[in-house]
């Protein structure tokens, strides 16, 4: 005898459909980005989002964005660094509360960055768990088997925490709730010649929205919607310690 | 309930390790009071048993007796060998064999009851205290009392700072971590219940192992809270000795700890509940571990202009106020900061350039023609030191569409990071 017969006995038993096998829908907490919220509802917790995109495509700025927004709300934040690549200086400056982050280097390993991860889920307690293998090696971070991504996915299942890997590409698989994919388009330059009075004035990005596994029983829907984004300005001088662009600057030769 | 230890040898060091209340009733009796210890140790029997075994581990050989009041133990302790447990209420009929010498009456008193033919507690009980207070005074009514079991009174409790160190001398060397672990779970045991006994925590460990080779090997943890959890604190320390092994075999162990507060916090009703401190040190002791020290932590801006500059402080240093940084959302559609992803280290670069102005890029990884460029941005600082710096930085596009930030210094050219 099938299941579905199975079910279709048991729920005629009880007097209908009773949605017995429904589990309840994610809290999902705000990305800083309003577009993504209206689009996707915000970031699932207790889900796995990946953020996805060549380089200079705003995963990081967003990356950031999702921290800031979340040690705002009060929350402790980890950042499991696999290249060692964060910036402290410009995530300050985008409003990240240093105090609340912890920053777990892992010096080039996607294995410990992977384990470190593991840890930090296990050890509960945070509002955001971020992975960002975002500068690995694409053949590197293909080479992560599904079974830890899946583990991964079974630690984070049933806790508050926002568990957000940062990546060139999808490498998740359906252990994926969200899935972001970010390309530039192009980048902004204020200014005109001569070079030392230009400005580096913003790029834009589009962001596609996949949710590729939904919690619950909702069957597998595809809802993509394409963002156009700016994303912000370059401040060049965040604390005022840089000085003008000058004209006459040496450059050595090559 | 109260407990009394007769014997020879560091009593109160036995009777610390129970409670904080502890009086020296006498050159060889010391008393305490237990009250409350069920929580740790369950029923009185059990406590017994665990004064009993303590008093053996640190080589004091002590009569011990447990009692509704301190002086019905202080009786049976020092009329009793062994380990002697006196229900509420049976003080009498426990204490009526003892002889009457053991109240310590006054020669003259003592003269009188022997007259009387009154030798045991159950024959000093048994008189009438109105023809004692007649015949016998105050004295001898208070004496009655004690050998009722009745008398009531409050400890006089000794004034000696608490040290909470431990030593352990070792029959042999020890060599291997895992025998070394089972030496320090009874040594923090230890400490954790004397802790526990004060209703006090600790935030460091102090661990001193002396080596054959006459060396000493220190390690000290500080944790982030006070905690009293010996189970993280032993592995805490197999951590930090894996980590930091000694470089000979142990002889001697010795393991302190710095008595503190325990900690009290509140939680938000609407906030997300924060990591456990104690289980947070543990996490980050295992990720250290695998990644190395001081590669872990909360991120801290330093007060000065040089690129790249901040730390990662140990768990427990004071941190320092970090510069006042200009606070912009990157998503926001005014001016913002860009977030940048660094190279660590920056990468070397071959640059060329055209009428002075960076035309083409080689970098490990990066290759192409240089579209769009801002710049020069010229910065230095430090220049009163020895370690003073000096660079040109440019904003870069290849031909890629990767924006990147390069820079020129003393050196050569260099990819600070990408812009992402």
């Amino acid at each position: 005898m099938g299941a579905v017969v199975l079910q279709k006995q048991f729920e005629s038993l009880l007097g209908g459909h009773l949605g017995w096998q429904a589990k309840p829908v994610a809290e999902t907490v705000p990305s800083g980005v309003e577009e993504i919220d209206l689009a996707a509802g915000g970031l699932p917790r207790g889900c796995l989002t990946e953020i996805v995109g060549a380089s200079s495509s705003g995963r990081a700025s967003l990356l950031v964005s999702i921290l800031a927004k979340a040690t705002a709300r009060q929350e402790f934040c980890a950042l499991v660094d696999a290249e060692d690549s964060f910036e402290p200086h410009s995530a300050a400056a985008a409003g990240v509360d240093l105090p609340r982050l912890l920053w777990v280097r892992c010096g080039h390993s996607a294995e410990h960055a992977l384990r470190a991860s593991d840890l930090l889920l296990e050890g509960g307690g945070f509002g955001v768990v971020a992975l960002d293998l975002g500068d690995t090696p694409a053949r590197n971070a293909r080479r992560i088997s599904l079974t830890s991504w899946f583990r991964l996915r079974r630690a984070v299942e049933h806790t508050p925490t926002v568990l957000i890997a940062v990546e060139r590409q999808s490498n998740a698989g359906t252990s994926a709730s969200l899935v972001l994919e970010l390309s530039r388009e192009r980048a902004h330059w204020t200014g005109g010649a001569p070079e030392c009075a230009r400005l580096f004035g913003g790029m834009r990005t589009a962001i596609v929205i996949g949710g590729r596994r939904r919690q619950g029983l909702t069957p597998l829907s595809v809802r993509c919607k394409d963002l156009a984004l700016v994303i912000g300005d370059r401040q060049h001088c965040p604390r005022g310690a840089k000085s003008a662009p000058w004209d006459s600057g040496v450059s050595p030769q090559e | 309930m109260f407990a009394c230890l007769h014997g020879t040898g560091n009593l109160a060091a036995v009777a610390f390790d129970f409670s904080p209340m502890v009086e020296r009733t006498l050159l060889d009796t010391v008393t305490c009071d237990v009250d409350g210890l069920d929580r740790l140790y369950g029923s009185a029997q059990e406590l017994a048993a665990a004064m009993a075994r303590r008093a053996a581990e640190t080589g004091v050989p002590a009569a011990i007796a447990l009692a509704a009041n301190p002086d019905a133990a202080i009786c049976a302790a020092r009329g009793f060998p062994g380990v002697i447990l006196i229900p509420q209420g049976d003080e009498a009929k426990f204490l009526g064999a003892l002889p009457v010498s053991l109240l310590g009456p006054s020669a003259e008193l003592q003269v009188t009851l022997e007259r009387w033919g009154i030798h045991r507690f159950r024959d000093l009980a048994a008189l009438p205290p109105l023809g004692i207070a007649e015949r016998l005074g105050m004295e001898g009514l208070r004496l009655r009392e004690l050998a009722r079991g009745e008398a009531e009174r409050k400890l006089v409790p000794l004034d000696e700072p608490p040290r909470f160190e431990e030593e352990l001398d070792l029959e042999y060397p020890v060599e291997l971590l895992e025998p070394l672990e089972f030496l320090l779970a009874r040594l923090l045991n230890g400490l954790a219940t004397r802790l526990a006994t004060r209703g006090l925590a600790t935030n460091e460990l102090r661990l001193s192992l002396h080596l054959e080779n006459r060396a000493t090997h220190e390690r000290t943890l500080r944790l982030a809270a006070p905690s009293l959890d010996g189970k993280s604190f032993l592995k805490l320390l197999r951590l930090d000795l894996a980590a930091h092994p000694p470089a000979a075999p142990v002889v001697r162990i010795r393991l302190g700890v710095n008595p503190v507060k325990p900690r009290a916090a509140q939680g938000g009703l609407f906030v997300l509940a924060a990591p456990e401190p104690v289980k947070l040190g543990l996490t980050l002791a295992r990720i250290q571990a695998m990644v190395g020290e001081g590669k872990a932590g909360c991120p801290e801006l330093l007060d000065t202009h040089r690129p790249d500059a901040f730390r990662i402080p140990k768990p427990g240093d004071p941190g320092k106020p970090g510069p006042r940084v200009a606070k912009t959302a990157p998503w926001d559609s005014g001016p913002s900061s860009f977030v940048l992803r660094m190279f660590r280290p920056p990468r070397i670069a071959r640059v060329t350039l055209d009428s002075g102005h960076p035309s083409f890029l080689t970098a490990e990884g990066i290759r192409g023609r240089i579209l769009e460029r801002a710049g020069p941005w010229r910065t230095s600082g430090d220049w009163w030191t020895a370690g003073a710096w000096s660079r040109d930085e440019w904003d870069i596009a290849l031909s890629d569409g990767v924006l990147y930030r390069i820079y020129c210094e003393l050196r050569g050219w260099f990819v600070e990071g990408s812009y992402d």
